[in-house]
């Protein structure tokens, strides 16, 4: 059995925060948070976990490191946040760097072993409370730190700045119109149907992505906008480092930007965690019971297109596919059903992974993971033999993925593990196929 | 287009454009904006590709650029929008170009009489502000948040005054940001700013600040109130200039705070949207007393009527009375005055609209796509396909409504109480 002193790495973000700290700052800090912050359902799991172990063959860290008990949810939770509740906060700067490292980056908050725990114990929930201690200690890894300062700057994930977003707009508008003439990517329209909101890598560098829902939306003759001002970035790193002041005045920015523009709903691009972001956790931290303006998926919004027959395809994808289920709109919404009812409309051959639906291995650069950046690359990547033995399992070429993050992800294990398959977004797969009436 | 006093308020109704189609050399036709004054529709139009033009009523701008976009009227009537051609941007304003072009604009902002056009602009890989044609002396590195003071004479925005590359966690904890008032920044360096106000006279400026990554503040004219908070939403200046006031978050609660000290104890799960009477005897905001409940306080008492979600909070010209939109999350909207829920669920509505004298108040709701507008929670006229916000008079005894109904352009004048 390995130890996380076995295997930590260096991080700046970590190493910084861990030098500003003294026990005694450790110690208040830590039971400030406790009294104040959490409540009886993380005493509960303490106190009700069993240190029985079933929950480790929900993790694909641990199935992944040979079974290795030091990756498992209950070791992660006791060598971490149920320790600081054990010592009452008191350990040391070099403690909290251990535990940090478990919890940005050897959890992806996927929540999976909480299926298998026989008494329910979500350990992705206590490890989430083991990141907003981290972040109130300062001790947060540089990339994904780096990330939620470009939050608050910007309120984007990847410090676009006001312009940049409207000239990406325009000159995706520009680039549609060689395709379609009268093809437009309708600016803060008043009234519309839908507000189509995207994660900041889109503009960034997955600009094709707005093109495809723009040359969607065209063709189903939906009546929709964007918002030329801040507000458009629906994703939300500020709630996985643990900073939900941040994350606050990201979804309020994005729900208030939506409610000026009196559209009727925000459909969001793929995207999975800014989709808990928006129906779980901003909403509530800014008071809300649910979401202040209805929400939805690409994945319904492409289910409710396809069934009513606006989006026509009159020859489906031919290359098999698998499903890769994303943590977040699956487990977290339970968008199983129509993300099948979507692939099966659009593509010929579709093969299931094992295991898949609410209990498909996590892709393992959710939950903020493959925001901590390169220096942990190989954790996840590696921590993920699992995902590359489902994909490869399959024996097909091409993974259906309706998430960024779970595309940067199985991007890096397909690499890594030389399994030679394509992820596809839905969009990728649809904007190829769909009849396009109009176009020249 | 002259004072409000000066427009054509004679009862009836016109039929400004008869048809809406696009006019014959037009490829296709953006939504359509209104003049203040009713008088004129405009909408951007595609002549051919790459060429774009503004309509007017029934005529069409004789200049044409390879696109146009923000298409917005100013108070005083006069059509603005952003040309773009070889690269370049240009304000433009009633078919002529204002000032010089810019490598890119965005944003237009008008004063409260229509005066001052400012828009966003960035030359150089440098930001800033323009006030009609001029941009300010020095620009940055990035700027963002901008305002423009009521009076046209003034502005300000949140700009970068440190360099920083990728990741650069250390140099951006030690601040980044300044605030910037016409084109000069302040020397105070904030990891964050948020929101730049400005006071009644137009002197003095306040926004919310993060002054460190766990605390957040008010910061006025740059100097930062002495007590942080976990978090802070926008500030206002009192109208008499006695102190700032903001909402600010303590142990999990939101309140307000006063330069500083407790105004209101935190006690809401929410609170934003401050807005002060005229003379300052008056404080609303839109709180929520309990969790996912949402309602309007006025000096610290809550309203009676809650709701899921609440919007749009609107004063009298006096501060006195209040309308607010609530809706169960976007579903089955209700405007609500006076803590006095009108008749009737809507599939949405806009901010009520009080007149500048007596009692009257107006807004515009939907239902299955038809628009119509209400009058003190009664439904007012017939319905339309399009109405924007109802324009009173000066005495408030009259009401103009621009709508578009059958695909022509109508304005309509009617007694308040016809
Ligand atoms: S990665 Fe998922 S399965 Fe593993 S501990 Fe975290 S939440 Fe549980
Ligand atoms: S399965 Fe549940 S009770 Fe057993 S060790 Fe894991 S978390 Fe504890």
């Amino acid at each position: 059995m390995s130890h996380i002193s076995d295997r930590i790495i260096s991080d700046p973000g970590l190493e910084l925060g861990v030098a500003n700290l003294t026990t005694e700052r450790i110690e208040e800090v830590v039971n400030q948070a406790l009294k104040g912050e959490t409540g009886a359902k993380l005493k509960a799991y303490q106190e009700t976990c069993m240190r029985c172990g079933l929950c480790a063959q929900g993790c694909h860290f641990y199935v992944s490191h040979d079974g290795d008990p030091s990756y498992s949810p209950v070791s992660k939770a006791t060598e971490s946040i149920y320790e600081l509740m054990e010592k009452k906060g008191r350990v040391s700067p070099k403690r909290i760097y251990e535990m940090a490292q478990i919890a940005y980056t050897e959890c992806n908050l996927c929540k999976r072993c909480a299926h298998y725990c026989p008494v329910g114990i979500d350990t992705g929930y206590s490890m989430l409370v083991m990141r907003r201690i981290c972040h109130l200690l300062g001790v947060v890894p540089q990339y994904i730190l780096d990330t939620g300062n470009s939050h608050a700057t910007t309120m984007n994930q990847m410090w676009v700045k006001d312009d940049e977003w409207i000239d990406t707009l325009q000159w995706q508008e520009d680039e549609a119109r060689d395709e379609f003439s009268n093809i437009r990517i309708p600016l803060d329209k008043e009234g519309a149907d839908i507000y189509y909101s995207v994660i900041a890598p889109e503009p960034k560098f997955r600009t094709q992505l707005i093109y495809q829902a723009a040359a969607i939306f065209h063709e189903a003759g939906v009546d929709w906008t964007m918002p030329s001002t801040p507000g458009w970035d629906n994703s939300d790193m500020s709630m996985y480092i643990g900073d939900f002041e941040n994350m606050g005045r990201l979804k309020r920015s994005h729900y208030e930007s939506a409610q000026k523009l009196r559209v009727k709903r925000i459909v969001m691009g793929e995207c999975g965690h800014a989709y808990r972001s928006v129906y779980d956790m901003g909403n509530r931290w800014l008071g809300y019971r649910d979401m202040p303006i209805p929400v939805i998926h690409s994945v319904e919004y492409f289910w409710e297109l396809l069934t009513e027959g606006k989006i026509k395809i009159p020859k489906k994808f031919e290359h098999p596919v698998t499903i890769h289920d994303p943590c977040n709109i699956i487990r977290g919404m339970g968008l199983m059903d129509k993300l099948r009812d979507v692939t099966h409309m659009i593509c010929e051959n579709v093969v299931e992974m094992t295991p898949n639906r609410e209990h498909n291995y996590c892709c393992s650069a959710g939950g903020g993971v493959i925001n901590c950046g390169p220096p942990f690359r190989g954790t996840r990547v590696k921590g993920n033999k699992a995902k590359a033995d489902q994909l490869r399992n399959t024996g097909v070429s091409h993974v259906v993925c309706p998430c960024h993050n779970c595309h940067g992800g199985l991007e890096d294990i397909i690499d890594h593990y030389e399994l030679g398959m394509h992820p596809k977004f839905l969009g990728d797969i649809i904007y190829e196929i769909m009849e396009k009436t109009d176009a020249l | 287009m002259g004072r409000i006093s000066t427009w054509d308020w004679e009862i009836g109704e016109k039929i400004v454009v008869k048809s809406l189609s696009p006019l014959q050399d037009h490829g296709w036709q953006e939504e359509p904006h209104v003049s203040p004054d009713g008088e004129t529709l405009a909408a951007v139009v595609n002549l051919a590709a790459m060429e774009f033009s503004v309509r007017t009523n029934d005529s069409v701008w004789d200049v044409t650029y390879e696109r146009i976009w923000y298409p917005r009227f100013s108070p005083d009537g006069r059509m603005t929008a952003i040309g773009q051609q070889d690269g370049e941007s240009a304000l433009l304003v009633d078919a002529e170009q204002m000032g010089e072009t810019y490598e890119y604009a965005w944003e237009t902002k008008f004063s409260d009489d229509g005066s001052t056009i400012a828009i966003m602009m960035k030359n150089e890989g440098l930001y800033g502000v323009a006030l009609n044609g001029t941009p300010w002396e020095n620009l940055f590195e990035n700027a963002n948040n901008y305002v423009l003071s009521s009076d046209g004479k003034h502005s300000s925005a949140i700009v970068q005054t440190v360099s920083m590359g990728q990741a650069e966690i250390e140099v951006f904890a030690k601040g980044i940001h300044s605030l910037a008032v016409d084109g000069n920044a302040f020397p105070g360096k904030y990891l964050n700013l948020w929101t730049p106000v400005f006071d009644s006279e137009f002197k003095r400026v306040a926004a919310q600040a993060r002054v460190s990554m766990l605390d957040y503040t008010i910061t006025v004219d740059d100097k930062p109130w002495s007590t942080v908070y976990g978090q802070v939403w926008e500030p206002i200046f009192h109208p008499l200039g006695e102190y700032v006031a903001a909402p600010v978050r303590d142990k999990g609660k939101w309140g307000v705070a006063s330069d500083g000290a407790p105004l209101w104890e935190p006690r809401y799960a929410q609170c934003t949207q401050l807005q002060f009477s005229p003379k300052g005897d008056r404080l609303w905001a839109i709180v929520a007393p309990a969790y996912g409940k949402f309602t309007v306080a006025c000096n610290n008492i809550p309203w009676s009527t809650l709701s899921p979600a609440v919007t749009d909070i609107v004063l009298n010209p006096e501060g006195d009375r209040a309308g607010v939109i609530m809706s169960n999350n976007n579903r089955d909207f209700k405007i609500v005055v006076d803590d006095k829920a009108w008749e009737g669920t809507w599939d949405m509505v806009w901010p009520v609209a009080f007149a500048p004298k007596g009692l009257n108040v107006a807004a515009v709701v939907e239902k299955n796509g038809k628009q119509q507008v209400l009058m003190n929670g009664k439904p007012f006229g017939r319905e339309f396909d399009r109405i924007w916000e109802p324009v009173f008079n000066e005495d408030g005894t009259k009401v103009m409504i621009r709508a578009i109904e059958n695909n022509s352009y109508v304005r309509i004048v009617a007694n308040v109480t016809s």
